[in-house]
């Protein structure tokens, strides 16, 4: 079938009189590629609705529980708007790593370390708030850094691959914060602030917290607009300078970039430290803006926020500008998952949706991917 | 220094250590068989800690349903491979990137297994002990060897049959080939990504025998920690034995050894602190790797997707 395709594009763009012909096939090309991804995430969520139908739900009320908790009820896209500003800093710095080709799966841990050392930062700095806050969030940003630049040198210095350590130390980072959460002396609130069963932090100075907007009844942070600005200087970065070329250029191909003079390890430990570090600055922004634990350090504080902001930059492919639609999405489905409740339906089912919807939008590129190599080699062999 | 090694002859001076060690040696060999097939035809496999919960829900559902726990193994294997069907079918019929498949797939099947155990709540239990006479009486390894639940013996044949498999036959030749130069395998009429699916395939039915035993072995009863990233440190053992049968072992022993460690410390005395316990397998996991993987080499085409014609 493929073939066939070729043979008649290939007919169409060599008749001088083919110019319609060539309209008419890219508007066709344009069609499949529509119909292709239409299709693939038509099927994810035909299959999330087939899971809630056959384990006795309704996805109806699923579907429009997950609407009213997400959006149409009163405050909620507020909340929404909320929960993707640290989904949207997560997964544009994990766009930054994957364009250098390296693949860091333990954002979760890096955020969760992040949001420790900011906390612990937000207790003890002294200074006015203003800055005290801004020098919270970056020493959050240094502590996921460090978080991720662990993986990195075991990657470059010891050739460990950095797929296995960053997720490893997921695990490391989350009983690293434990024990700091356990110890008067770092992160517990004395005694006095709380019940003696409940492990928490002090709560963050109101001086310290990240500005509330209120509008129409929603409340979000300010740090929303904070995070829009960073995505566009970010793929302005990526996508206009040279240094955001050599990125491009080490993942794409280390071979080349070596050959260009790129130094390996030194934009890749770039990379991994930015994808690291923004999602300890994620980490930070949630410890000062509320939407998570209420300016305190809890037990699992990072609440998956990582890996949702990992699977957001995974659909993202790569492209900086998308991942704030589809944090969007994203965060929409998490606030919408505590509406679930009352249908009775169990809320992992939003973490399926989300992971489903990964697959099936991994699948239209790489047909598309295959359907052109085909074509090409079509072509070649056409030629010779 | 002198309080480590003293707590480390209290520790292993005790067969329950053994036995303990010998469990989760057992669970990680069982993922890691599987997977360095997997790793020598290119992929590197990261869905096995799916596979492996895949494979222990499949058999507390199998177990309920039917109460035997043959059955249970068999939906456990049947679990694992479904998840490699959709791995290897993405990532070696589509070239999706496999880094990508693997880490949606551990979350869509946490999610799944989660929802779904909610739903059923499938009940099961540990199979019965099995102590083989002679052998079982060993002082402190003979227990911890011939004197497990029945499906830890599973593991024993396994063992030789991967490596016959990997290195005896026709098919792991081309496995290997398929690892080390996709495009000269492609060349000498090798379907380069069908072996490479095959290699996640078997992957997929070790791993899910894995989670089988697992629950059925060790735990009893499902829960969704129950895998708790072990997937990851099987890989970090075959990491340690740079690609080898042998040393994947090797390496699954070593960590075996370091868990019940961590697991006995409490029990003979010592006071460690609780999070530094929990956190001590990935440190070591890290730390070994980091210092054993530099002298090893990995397959040359680890991890990068073969599409004819392109390079």
């Amino acid at each position: 079938m493929a073939s066939e395709e070729s043979e008649a594009e290939m007919t169409a763009s060599s008749t001088p009189a083919g110019g319609r012909a060539v309209m008419y096939s890219k508007a066709r090309e344009a069609g499949v590629v529509a119909g292709l991804y239409i299709g693939s995430v038509a099927l994810a969520l035909i299959m999330s609705a087939a899971l809630v139908a056959v384990t006795g739900g309704s996805w109806r009320e699923v579907f429009s529980a997950l609407l009213d908790g997400s959006l149409r009820a009163p405050g909620r896209w507020g909340d929404t708007l909320g929960v993707a500003v640290p989904l949207i800093f997560v997964g544009v710095g994990t766009v930054i790593g994957g364009r250098a080709g390296l693949i860091n799966i333990g954002q979760e841990g890096q955020l969760t370390f992040g949001a420790a050392v900011a906390m612990y930062a937000g207790l003890n700095l002294f200074g006015p708030g203003p800055f005290a806050l801004v020098a919270m969030l970056l020493i959050g940003l240094a502590a996921g850094a460090f978080w991720a630049g662990i993986a990195g040198v075991l990657l470059y210095w010891r050739r460990v691959p950095e797929v296995l350590t960053t997720l490893l130390l997921v695990t490391v980072a989350a009983q690293v914060v434990g024990f700091g959460l356990q110890r008067p002396w770092i992160l517990l609130a004395p005694i006095e602030g709380r019940s003696s069963r409940n492990i928490v932090s002090e709560q963050l100075d109101p001086s310290r917290r990240i500005g509330r907007i209120e509008l129409f009844g929603n409340e979000f942070p300010i740090s929303v607009f904070f995070a829009l600005a960073f995505v566009i200087v970010v793929a302005v970065v990526l996508g206009r300078t040279v240094w955001g070329f050599k990125l491009r250029m080490l993942g794409r191909s280390a071979r080349t970039a070596q050959r260009a003079g790129v130094s390996e390890w030194r934009y890749g430990m770039a990379g991994l430290l930015l994808s690291g570090g923004f999602a300890g600055l994620a980490g930070s922004v949630m410890v000062a803006g509320g939407d998570f634990g209420n300016f305190r350090l809890v037990p699992g504080f990072a609440v998956n926020i990582g890996f949702d902001g990992l699977l957001v930059a995974l659909v993202a492919r790569q492209r900086p500008l998308l991942v704030v639609p589809l944090a969007l999405v994203f965060a929409g489905l998490r606030t919408g998952s505590g509406f679930l409740a009352a249908t009775g339906v169990e809320r992992e089912i939003t973490q399926i949706v989300q992971s489903l919807l990964v697959l099936a939008l991994l699948v239209p590129p790489a047909i598309l991917f295959i359907r052109e190599r085909r074509r090409a080699l079509a072509a070649m062999t056409a030629r010779t | 220094m002198e309080a480590l090694f003293s707590a480390l002859v209290d520790v292993f001076g005790t067969d329950v250590t053994y036995s303990s060690a010998a469990r989760f040696a057992a669970l990680l060999a069982f993922c890691a068989l599987g997977e360095t097939i997997a790793e020598r035809a290119g992929t590197l496999n990261i869905s096995t800690e799916a596979m492996i919960l895949a494979g222990a829900f499949a058999a507390a559902v199998g177990f309920d349903m039917t109460d035997r726990v043959t059955i249970g193994l068999m939906f456990a294997m049947a679990a694992g491979l479904v998840v490699a069907i959709v791995h290897a079918n993405l990532s070696h019929r589509l070239t999706a990137n496999t880094f990508v498949v693997g880490l949606t797939l551990n979350i869509l099947v946490l999610g799944l297994a989660t929802f779904l155990n909610r739903n059923l709540e499938p009940y099961s239990k540990r199979a019965h002990v099995f102590e083989i006479p002679i052998l079982s009486d060993m002082p402190l390894v003979g227990p911890a060897l011939f004197g497990q639940s029945w499906p830890f013996y599973l593991i024993y044949p396994l063992i030789p049959l991967s490596f016959w498999l990997l290195y005896r036959t026709r098919w792991g030749l081309e496995v290997r080939a398929v690892g080390e130069n996709p495009q000269a395998a492609d060349v000498s009429g090798i379907d380069v990504n069908k072996r490479r699916r095959q290699g996640v395939y078997l992957s997929g039915i070790t791993s899910g025998l894995g989670g089988g035993y697992l629950l059925l072995g060790q735990v009893g009863l499902f829960e969704e920690q129950i895998v708790g990233g072990r997937g990851f440190i099987a890989i970090a053992a075959l990491i340690f034995g740079g690609w080898t049968l042998r040393g994947a072992v090797a390496g699954c022993l070593l960590f075996g050894a370091v868990d019940s460690f961590r697991l006995s410390l409490p029990t003979v005395g010592y006071e460690v602190t609780a999070e530094l316990l929990q956190a001590l397998p990935f440190v070591v996991t890290i730390a070994t790797v980091a210092v054993f993987a530099h002298r090893t080499r990995q397959p040359a085409a680890l991890a990068q997707p073969f599409v004819r014609g392109l390079t």
